[in-house]
């Protein structure tokens, strides 16, 4: 069930992150397209195509497009969220690395249409071919007049630039992203206000996830309508997924939203390993609860995702097998967690330690039965107690471990034992396969 | 010795302040380029970054002890960051770990004695598709990904091309 590709259309080509090669491939029209629309047109167009916010909370980007106010005193900020950490999720990497002028043009569109002077791309430190690739776009893209004063003569006036993350999770969350830009630790601020009002050094700032504003070009070229075509209700566009674990072919697939996580699996990435059989699978990154192979026909979609019981989160599907053990998984997600936290609340600071440690205690054998409960009720501690959505993200998945697997943590406490291979003695992958 | 800015490093960090309304949001990319220039943060260069930023001590202090990039004790010459956090355990990362240091001669968490590895185990580096993997951050400011290394030919290769690269690489201890 192979489509026709937009957003990794480039992927293949060599030479795509240069400027020449770009246009060349029909780059930088949707740019010239656009600047003969006015804003207010431009943001129904994105509200038509039903673009839902590609970094993980799905709002939808064309109504958070019209909450920045239209008049304001301080400059407006664009800040591209490509802080890319949430484990199991890697698809902004190749946009940014492989398409660099794609996201540059969804940022001049995006700052037109919405009046913004100042942008600012937030990737994470560890990135830096990515981050080199940006720059070296960027200043190509100045030297074309297509970023800086006066843009193409329409006197629209835009700066953009890369600015580093230096390792910290927590600076995906969006405020704690501008804390982090404005040369401060990551903590999350309170909303409201939200950043449309008040958002980087104090004025109206619009935060975007990278796939998100990557769309933008093909959604001014093509249509709204078009866009809303190519998914289901309330969910436009095509779309990236990642596909990990012990699979054939992992890797970042683009298809139409809607697709089903048997679909990515199977006729996407190959099926499993041979000799690996699937036990359950994540489909948006470590947040997500996780699901069991009987949800394997369930369309990958905010709402359908919803009623599967899970979320879908990043889009980046994780899959494992009946040898990896979940309670050892679990507790190894929740020391990410602990590790992430900024610290600023308490029920996220101290209750993803001891989430850790009272799991890390039912892997080594020596858990009680009390213990599962106890679980539950940290997480349910924890889950809504918190400046932002991390300590959610500890809970939900902890939780969704316990009450999924009860059986094989009840197993590791009555054994007093992990009767699975340890991780570095799991069987190995054959990359040959199929 | 007292830390100053070369005179390119000097030029590249009037470029980065410019990209700010204040010196104050300059702070991640100029501790960067400090770490690049001065192999480690220091308390020392911590304020030296103060001083040319014109803000407190201790905003520099909160970012520099805030996010993990910033080294706050000399690390090797090549600081192999292993990732375990999800696809990377599922697909090998533990054992990539064991076979490291084995072949590299250091111990998870440890420093070689001569200053040429740093081992330490990393979360998601947002390479889950090309899993196991590492990430060498080298001591010039250079970072390099090596992904899809379930085999174990194609690891001692790599290894091979650190070793080699180890001679042209600044130990962080002598930089500043």
């Amino acid at each position: 069930m192979m489509q026709e590709k937009y957003l990794s259309r480039n992927f293949d080509i060599p030479n795509a992150h240069t400027l020449e090669v770009f246009e060349a491939n029909g780059g930088y029209q949707a740019m010239r397209k656009a600047f003969k629309m006015d804003g207010e047109t431009i943001i129904e167009e994105v509200k038509t195509s039903n673009l839902r916010g590609r970094g993980g909370a799905g709002f939808p980007c064309g109504i958070k497009w019209s909450f920045l106010p239209k008049e304001s005193d301080l400059p407006k900020y664009l800040v591209i969220n490509a802080d890319e950490g949430e484990p199991g999720t890697f698809k902004d990497r190749y946009l940014m690395e492989l398409d660099p002028h794609r996201h540059i043009e969804g940022c001049i569109i995006a700052a037109w249409a919405l009046g913004i002077r100042y942008g600012y791309i937030f990737v994470r430190g560890e990135l830096q071919h990515a981050i080199r690739r940006l720059e070296g776009a960027i200043k190509e893209a100045y030297a074309k007049g297509y970023l800086g004063e006066n843009i193409l003569g329409t006197g629209f006036d835009f700066d953009l630039y890369v600015h580093p993350g230096a390792g910290a999770y927590i600076c995906g969350e969006e405020t704690g992203l501008i804390e982090a830009l404005e040369g401060k630790s990551g903590q999350p601020r309170m909303k409201p206000p939200f950043p449309a009002v008040v958002g980087a050094f104090q004025a109206p700032t619009i935060v975007n996830n990278v796939e998100t504003i990557s769309s933008i070009p093909w959604i001014i070229e093509k249509g709204g309508e078009w866009f809303a075509s190519m998914g289901v209700e309330k969910n436009g566009g095509p779309k990236l997924y990642g596909v990990s674990g012990p699979v054939v072919r992992p890797g970042v697939y683009e298809a139409p939203s809607g697709v089903t996580v048997r679909e990515l699996l199977e006729d996407y990435a190959g099926g499993m390993l041979p000799g690996h059989e699937l036990k359950a699978f994540i489909p948006g990154g470590s947040s997500c609860a996780v699901m069991t192979p009987d949800k394997l026909d369930s369309e990958m979609g905010f709402e359908t995702m919803r009623e599967a019981g899970s979320s879908m989160g990043t889009a980046c599907i994780t899959f494992m097998d009946t040898d990896t053990c979940m309670v050892r998984l679990a507790a190894r997600l929740a020391h990410f967690y602990h590790h992430e936290s900024c610290g600023q609340c308490t029920p996220c600071r101290e209750g993803s330690g001891w989430v850790a440690k009272v799991l890390d205690e039912i892997e080594a054998g020596r858990g009680r039965m009390e213990d599962l409960d106890l679980l539950l009720d940290m997480c349910g501690n924890i889950e809504g107690n918190t400046i932002c959505a991390l300590g959610d993200s500890i809970a939900i998945p902890v939780r969704s471990y316990v009450q999924v697997f009860r059986e094989e943590f009840e197993q590791h406490i009555k054994e007093g034992c992990c009767s699975f291979p340890a991780w570095s003695k799991r069987r190995k992958g054959s990359s040959e396969a199929a | 010795m007292a830390v100053e800015f070369s005179e390119k490093a000097d030029a590249e960090f009037k470029e980065l302040v410019s990209r700010y309304p204040n010196t104050l949001a300059a702070m991640l990319p100029v501790l960067h380029l400090a770490q690049r220039e001065f192999g480690w943060i220091s308390v020392e260069v911590m304020d030296y970054v103060a001083e040319r930023l014109d803000v407190h001590p201790t905003k520099v202090l909160n970012a520099a002890t805030f996010y993990t990039m910033y080294n706050k004790t000399p690390v090797g010459k090549c600081h192999v960051q292993v990732c375990t956090t999800l696809s990377c355990a599922i697909r090998g990362g533990y054992e990539l770990i064991e076979h490291l240091e084995e072949k590299l001669g250091v111990k998870l968490g440890e420093t070689r004695d001569d200053g040429a590895y740093t081992l330490s185990e990393a979360e998601c580096l947002a390479s889950c598709g090309t899993a196991p993997m590492f990430q060498v951050s080298y001591s010039d400011g250079e970072i390099e990904y090596f992904e899809n290394l379930d085999d174990e030919a194609r690891v001692n290769q790599v290894i091979e091309q650190l070793n080699t690269r180890l001679a042209s690489l600044p130990d962080p201890r002598k930089m500043h």
